[in-house]
């Protein structure tokens, strides 16, 4: 079956809304409007404003209420229309429900699903623009999944539900319209786990989101001209999972890091330490990291452009590190 | 005194039986107490950390929490020990805590301000202001959806109200009408600033009212008035379906915290206030109706000082979590 990034993020959503009658859907515009990235779009109708609840402009009041909801014994999917706004409930994000079941000494568990639009590129300009997955990757008690393919859109949601932790998923804006093949679900699928998107042997390109089609992109071209590399979509951003990536390094002593944070503290340099810290003396050149430059996203398309991580930056990257 | 009387009070006739009151009398002495042993174990160190004592305002918990069953949700300040105490949280756990022990009903994770029951459904122990008010909704909500019979019991001081969170909440509880009774503890400082330098309306049963909420102003610093008006609001929310506002207006008689200096506020403000101890208050009616005499004062306090001097050898005695246990609760269920 093929079909869009976005169909497959609603085909979870209508699985969870089915299976869990303690599940609903709860954020700004959800039901009536269809979602702000029309990927709720037909489930009120399917499901009744019960399930599928709209709210008011009031992200610190509607993420804490589904904190208490998720005390109370529900498992709410709580739609932040973009990341951009998660900032309004920042303080209940982390105060609350990443630090809940610790402050309480385990007695309490905050299981919450955070649904984010995450990302630059349409020309929004600097307040619609922001990648903070990175930021919430810093915080202990949260659980991230930045769904890249198909495949995770349309399954990470049921990953998300087994979990008695908050969840934060976010769903890159360069995605949504992508379309690709949906495998049969497999048994030994995980979300725990990074995933080997291409294989090679000459760099490890490690990314997450959208980027990883640029990598992707630019892994495809380089093969032709027999340049190797191994492109790997780190999936699940806390807590980190990165086995595959040291085992990639091992095989390719090099390693390439593309984030759309900004460079400064993003989650590449903590990856890039990681890695120095258990293989520095075996790389055969420096890591390199290709990030967000330094500046609020520009609205103007060459600017926007200059600012985020390309496919020609990726390329240059990879070839002076096999030079 | 111009701050002293309320706007309203209610007066239910007063039907209360001689257990129930005494019961009232001696929550409050109970709060009284651990409180100020908390505070000379403060000046010990043997506790650490912000400690924010409740001193003065134990009619507002007493009052309220009398009416509160054991299936209902109560959520607290970081001013909590007394509505945790009353809740149902053993001295022992409550003080264990603050002790850092492994004892503490939070396993040395929470303190003071963090406060933590699952088995009695008391949800903290909230140390961001205005924080718990979105979670009471939710809360709410959560218990509609179950269809449970519980109440909400939302505490929060007079500067939440300044908060974003406070207004959400409140809209978000009318639109969807949920059982939460909002109890505002107003002792007219949000730390060292007087109310009337912080709120545009100080009236603010007014605020609620604005979001169609119905609301209550008694005073509390009696407990009677306290028990009336929290009676009041659990009638007007079981008729009409829908959350309610509660303002109680009470003094806190010590300084916010340990660290406070007390400078913005004078010592005449502060001794007019205690003059009407809701304690002594009790104490006095009680002598009147000829419930209480020296010989019951004694014994009462004889059974706090024996549940607070066992708490705190259980507390001292207890030991401290495990260096290798520092990792647990990041994260709930196993695998992570």
């Amino acid at each position: 079956m093929r079909i869009s990034y976005r169909e497959a993020l609603k085909l979870g959503l209508r699985e969870a809304l089915t299976k869990n009658p303690n599940t609903f859907l709860i954020g700004e515009d959800v039901g009536a409007y269809g979602g702000s990235y029309a990927v709720s779009k037909g489930l009120l109708k399917e499901f009744g404003p019960h399930r599928v609840r709209d709210t008011p402009l009031s992200e610190a009041g509607f993420v804490g209420a589904g904190i208490g909801a998720a005390l109370g014994g529900l498992h709410p999917i709580v739609e932040i229309m973009t990341i951009n706004f998660s900032l309004l409930a920042l303080d209940q994000i982390i105060n609350s429900a990443a630090f809940m079941h610790h402050m309480s000494g385990g007695q309490l568990a905050v299981p919450l699903i955070l649904r984010m639009t995450t990302g630059a590129g349409r020309q929004l300009g600097a307040q619609h623009s922001n990648s903070f997955e990175g930021w919430f990757a810093h915080i202990p008690g949260l659980i991230i999944f930045a769904p890249s393919s198909i495949e995770d859109a349309r399954y990470s949601l049921e990953f998300a539900l087994r979990e008695q932790n908050p969840v934060l998923m976010v769903e890159h804006a360069q995605l949504l319209n992508d379309e690709d093949e949906l495998p049969e679900k497999n048994t030994s699928y995980s979300l725990f786990s990074s995933n080997i998107r291409k294989t090679g042997d000459q760099i490890t390109v490690v990314s997450f989101g959208a980027n990883v089609k640029k990598c992707l992109a630019v892994a495809d071209k380089l093969e032709k001209q027999n340049l190797s590399l191994e492109v790997i979509d780190l999936r699940i951003l806390r807590p980190l999972q990165l086995e595959l990536v040291f085992e990639s390094v091992k095989k390719t002593h090099r390693l390439l890091l593309v984030d759309e944070g900004w460079l400064t503290g993003n989650l590449s340099a903590e990856i890039g330490i990681r890695v120095a810290e258990k293989f520095f003396d075996s790389l055969k050149c420096p890591i390199l990291r290709i990030g967000k430059k330094e500046v609020p996203v520009p609205y103007s398309k060459h600017l926007e452009d200059l600012t985020l991580p390309q496919e020609e930056g990726i390329e240059l990257a990879a070839r002076e590190m096999l030079k | 005194m111009k701050k002293l009387k309320p706007e309203i009070t209610v007066h239910f006739p007063n039907s209360f039986d001689e257990p129930f009151e005494l019961g009232l009398f001696k929550n409050m002495l109970r709060i009284r107490r651990l409180e100020e042993l908390c505070a000379e174990l403060y000046t010990q160190e043997k506790i650490r950390g912000f400690l924010h004592l409740y001193i003065g305002e134990e009619a507002v918990a007493t009052g309220v929490l009398s009416q509160a069953r054991a299936k209902d949700n109560v959520i607290a300040t970081y001013r909590e020990h007394g509505h945790a105490l009353l809740k149902g949280l053993s001295a022992r756990s409550i003080l264990a805590e603050m002790f850092g022990k492994r004892t503490g009903c939070c396993r040395g994770r929470g303190g003071s301000m963090h406060l933590f029951s699952k088995e009695h459904r008391f949800f903290g122990g909230q140390a961001i202001v205005g924080a718990g008010l979105p979670h009471a909704v939710g809360l709410a909500l959560a218990s509609e959806w179950l269809g449970e019979d519980r109440i909400t019991f939302c505490f929060f001081g007079d500067g939440a109200v300044a908060e974003g969170q406070f207004h959400e909440s409140l809209n978000l509880a009318a639109l969807w009408k949920l059982p939460v009774l909002f109890c505002c503890e107003n002792n007219f400082y949000g730390m060292g600033t007087a109310i009337e330098r912080a709120q545009s309306q100080t009236n603010l049963v007014e605020k609620a009212k604005s979001y169609k909420i119905q609301g209550l102003s008694v005073d509390g610093m009696d407990v009677d008035a306290v028990v009336n008006g929290t009676r009041q609001a659990l009638f007007w929310m079981q008729e009409n379906k829908g959350p309610f506002f509660l303002e109680l207006k009470t003094y806190r008689f010590r300084a916010h915290s340990m660290f406070d200096p007390d400078l913005y506020r004078s010592k005449e403000e502060v001794l007019q206030w205690k003059q009407r101890c809701p304690i002594e208050q009790k104490k006095k009616t009680l002598r009147q109706k000829g419930l209480l005499n020296n010989e019951k004062l004694l014994a009462i306090e004889k059974g706090i000082q024996d549940e607070l001097s066992d708490a705190k050898t259980f507390a001292e005695a207890s030991p401290f979590e495990s260096p290798e246990d520092l990792y647990q609760f990041v994260y709930a269920g196993d695998g992570l």
